[in-house]
């Protein structure tokens, strides 16, 4: 799992079912990578309904959350409906899990991401990192004090 | 995880201030988890009586909960009249079928009156102290609810009345 100080890699992923979206894009924001098993999973249905509660103090710290799982474009999009998530779920589809790799959070053993958080500087540099139990919801104190440390 | 904001008389507590015990609920209106929890703290309450203070402090999950917010503000409105627990029970007592409506009705059976309640709704004392509790109790670690935090921690159990019993008298 990259850590602290490393270059966060690059991707380009679908955020929506004809737009991608690529890191370099936000440079110059914060960016909050919430890797997680999947959509409609207890726990992280909880996890990402909780963030959507946070975007208001993520955005008042210059930062984007983007939620990422192997899941397709079309699945994000029916579980974002459901749930009213304000922030994109990116579709690390194809090659499957290839970004969860990159930043050393894949599980092979379940074909799934971790739960991994990552908080990534303006010029694009980890800040923080943290992998969770993967039936723990992390919350979102370990985000915001990382945030807060970034001042 | 523990406890970032302290209890201060800002709170809304119910028992003794120097209890043992000081049980704190982050919790939705609307949730049904939270709904379940209800009933098992007011029958600790009963069990410990003076031993266990109990403070409620909000954590409206908006977008799950369309009437979450609206509840809360509801209850800290009361609060301004000095009716916070009464609201704050019946709303939980009724939280299958909340709207706007029965939430105005529910305040005003209390005693509630819903004309100042109106002018109160919108105001910061009701908005901030909502959206406040909101982050105290995600920099606290709140991950969903209801979370519950007992003397300052953050407690891990099953919100099940024996299990809890069990683990608050183990602190005495």
């Amino acid at each position: 799992m990259l850590q602290k100080g490393e270059k966060a890699p690059e991707f380009e992923l679908f955020s929506t079912p004809d737009q991608k979206l690529k890191l370099s894009e936000l440079k110059g924001k914060r960016v909050i990578l919430a890797f997680y098993p999947a959509d409609w999973s207890p726990v992280c249905s909880d996890q990402m309904a909780l963030y959507n509660e946070m975007l208001k103090l993520f955005h008042k710290q210059n930062a984007e959350l983007l939620g990422i799982s192997v899941d397709s474009k079309w699945c994000h999009l029916a579980f974002a409906q459901s749930r009213n998530l304000h922030f994109p779920l990116l579709a690390d589809f194809e090659e499957k899990g290839e970004t969860a790799r990159k930043y050393g959070v894949y599980n092979e053993a379940e074909g799934e991401s971790n739960r991994a958080l990552f908080v990534i500087d303006e010029n694009g540099t980890i800040a923080w990192s943290y992998l969770s139990p993967t039936g723990m919801n992390p919350g979102a104190d370990g985000i915001l004090d990382a945030l807060d440390a970034m001042k | 995880m523990s406890l970032r904001v302290p209890v201060s008389d800002n709170d809304h507590s119910q028992g003794e201030k120097n209890a043992a015990i000081v049980l704190i609920e982050y919790g939705d209106y609307e949730c049904p988890h939270c709904g379940a929890a209800y009933p098992v703290i007011k029958k600790l309450q009963k069990h410990f009586g003076g031993k266990l203070r109990f403070i409620f402090r909000n954590f409206p999950i908006a977008e799950s909960h369309p009437h979450a917010v609206t509840a809360a503000y509801v209850a800290e409105a009361s609060a301004l009249q000095d009716k916070f627990w009464p609201v704050h029970d019946l709303i939980y007592e009724h939280q299958q079928n909340l709207s706007t409506k029965l939430l105005l009705s529910l305040a005003e059976s209390a005693g509630v009156d819903i004309k100042q309640l109106s002018q109160d709704i919108s105001t910061p004392a009701v908005t901030d102290r909502v959206e406040k509790d909101l982050e105290g109790g995600a920099r606290s670690g709140v991950n969903g609810t209801p979370s519950f935090f007992v003397n300052g921690y953050k407690y891990e159990g099953y919100h099940e009345y024996d299990r809890m019993r069990k683990d608050l008298e183990s602190i005495l």
